[in-house]
């Protein structure tokens, strides 16, 4: 009885399993056709391949350039974040004051904000002194992205005992020093967490991006909807470039998939 | 660390800096702005509540609105309904189970943009096969009115979440001691019974988390809309956050987008407080 429901349950998960995967069946299997393939059968197998789709796609989505910049920019962010808000964190939770309260609530507080209610007068200012580029944009995800990243590292530090600082300032260590010393290695579990779920949120953006960057720096979204916008009714090269795109994104949830689950399990719930 | 120390100052002089000149100065500016009459790079005069009187009468923004809660609500149930239902599955003991796990994960890792294509596709060219294959006559024609626009939305958005919501509940159910469900079952407990008595109470907390996120994330949805649906036909599809983007950026009116920005805001905004308030009461009565 027991081994039979176990066997229905795993039948039921399968075909649930292949309804998500449909998407990506169809994508995958159509971006081999050509245009009178896709119009002859959109359900079947590619009859003939060919893989001329990723040729011409490739090259109109300059995709070594799009993925190098999507890549510059997503390194960088998050490399800025993890720099900046584990030291905000440090200063803020090592100092129980009034003011470490005021500013933390500050931060919290910024997340209610929602990107379109500060996306204009942003962008002007940004434009007014030009740094509307990947170097602008940098900066905006760090003030963006920082507080929730602030929010998550203080909770860690709580539970680094004020000992460990104190032994190492007998030693001889400076507030720096203990920080990037003795603290920072310590935070790295979270540090995976801010970093798996920043990299997920930059990757991906495309309005913010949009307004800031200019052609050659576009990322892989930005490079994306134009190419798109071009393409419209060729859904043999669209599918190619969609597919392109979701490559380096898959080939990094396989490779880091444990880390992506326990981070986004962290960033939801604490 | 000292409130005095120069450390205390220097550790934390790159994120308040940033905070300030990326949210905050922006988001009060936009304040001021959506009081004037700014075309973006300047204005001549104040003038009060116009701007918030006119965003009553539009009816683009109206319509946004209308189209976003209706969305937010379907989406809300939906997600917590099949998150939920895929947690529990994927927590049974059998071969492939993390697996499964993973695939259904595996759409929130692509963007928003990119899957609004991915399903336009779908909508557009596999509906319309599968449609005309079957004799289906509602599978045909997707996208190309408002209510198979919402209905492609809605998919689209459930597609994605659903996994996230997943491992959100999967988190809460492993809370749950083993003893607790084979105590039950030792006692008669029909998997029904231990369903609705054991788990689901267990579980609650983890509900109120995803019906915030849901909620909060609904509202700010934009990505999607624009690949999918782009809002049209005739704007009937376009929900608040791209409504806000075209009045800055296609009409080029950037004082009625602040104000728009600003309601846009406060229903954000009130969504999180109740949410804060909420989970400070039930702390208290625990």
């Amino acid at each position: 009885m027991k081994k039979r429901s176990t066997t229905v349950i795993a039948i039921v998960g399968a075909l649930i399993g292949l309804l998500w995967l449909f998407p990506f069946y169809m994508i995958a299997t159509n971006s081999f056709k050509t245009p009178k393939g896709i119009f002859a059968s959109v359900l079947s197998l590619p009859h003939p391949a060919t893989g001329d789709n990723y040729v011409n796609s490739f090259k109109a989505l300059s995709f070594v350039g799009s993925l190098t910049n999507s890549l510059i920019i997503t390194i960088c962010s998050v490399l800025l974040i993890i720099i900046c808000s584990s030291m905000a964190a440090y200063a803020l939770q090592r100092n129980h004051s009034k003011l470490s309260g005021g500013l933390l609530l500050l931060f919290i507080s910024s997340m209610l904000i929602p990107f379109q209610s500060v996306m204009i007068p942003l962008t002007a200012n940004f434009g007014g002194v030009h740094m509307l580029n990947m170097w602008g944009l940098m900066f905006m995800y760090l003030g963006f992205d920082c507080s929730l990243s602030i929010f998550l590292y203080q909770g860690t530090l709580s539970s680094i005992p004020l000992a460990m600082d104190e032994a190492a300032e007998m030693e001889g260590a400076n507030r720096w020093q203990i920080y990037f010393k003795v603290i920072l290695p310590m935070l790295n579990p979270m540090t995976v967490t801010v970093a798996i779920l920043n990299i997920i949120a930059i990757w991906n953006d495309y309005l913010l991006p949009s307004l800031v960057l200019p052609q050659i720096q576009y990322t892989i979204p930005l490079q994306m909807f134009n190419f798109f916008g071009e393409f419209t009714k060729q859904w043999h090269l669209a599918l190619a470039g969609i597919t392109l795109s979701v490559i380096p994104v898959i080939l990094f949830y396989l490779f880091a998939q444990k880390w992506i689950i326990k981070g986004v399990t962290d960033g939801a719930v604490k | 660390m000292k409130n005095r120390s120069l450390s205390f100052w220097l550790f934390l002089t790159p994120t308040l800096v940033a905070l300030a000149l990326v949210v905050f100065i922006p988001m009060l500016e936009g304040l001021f702005y959506s009081f004037t009459d700014w075309d973006g790079l300047s204005f001549t005069k104040m003038v009060g509540f116009k701007n918030y009187i006119t965003l009553l009468q539009d009816k683009a923004f109206v319509n946004a609105f209308w189209f976003t809660v209706a969305f937010v609500i379907v989406t809300v149930i939906l997600l917590n309904v099949i998150g939920l239902g895929l947690a529990l599955l994927v927590t049974q003991k059998f071969k492939g189970s993390n697996f499964l796990r993973a695939i259904f994960f595996m759409p929130n890792m692509i963007g928003g943009l990119i899957l609004g294509f991915i399903w336009q596709f779908i909508f557009t060219q596999g509906f319309d096969a599968l449609g005309s294959a079957l004799h289906l006559s509602w599978l045909q024609n997707w996208l190309t009115n408002e209510t198979t626009g919402f209905w492609g939305l809605v998919i689209v958005t459930v597609w994605q979440m659903s996994g996230y919501i997943m491992i959100i509940y999967i988190a809460y159910l492993q809370n749950i001691p083993n003893e607790v469900i084979e105590a039950a079952e030792i006692d008669g407990a029909s998997p029904w019974q231990r369903f609705t008595k054991i788990t689901f109470p267990m579980i609650a907390p983890a509900f109120t988390v995803c019906m915030f996120l849901t909620l909060s994330n609904g509202f700010k949805i934009y990505d999607q809309n624009l690949s999918l649906t782009n809002g049209g036909p005739y704007n009937s599809t376009q929900m608040l956050a791209m409504d806000i983007v075209n009045t800055a950026y296609n009409a080029s009116n950037f004082s009625l987008a602040e104000a728009k920005a600003m309601v846009f805001f406060l229903i954000v905004a009130a969504i999180s407080l109740v949410q804060v308030l909420y989970n400070r009461r039930r702390e208290v009565d625990l």
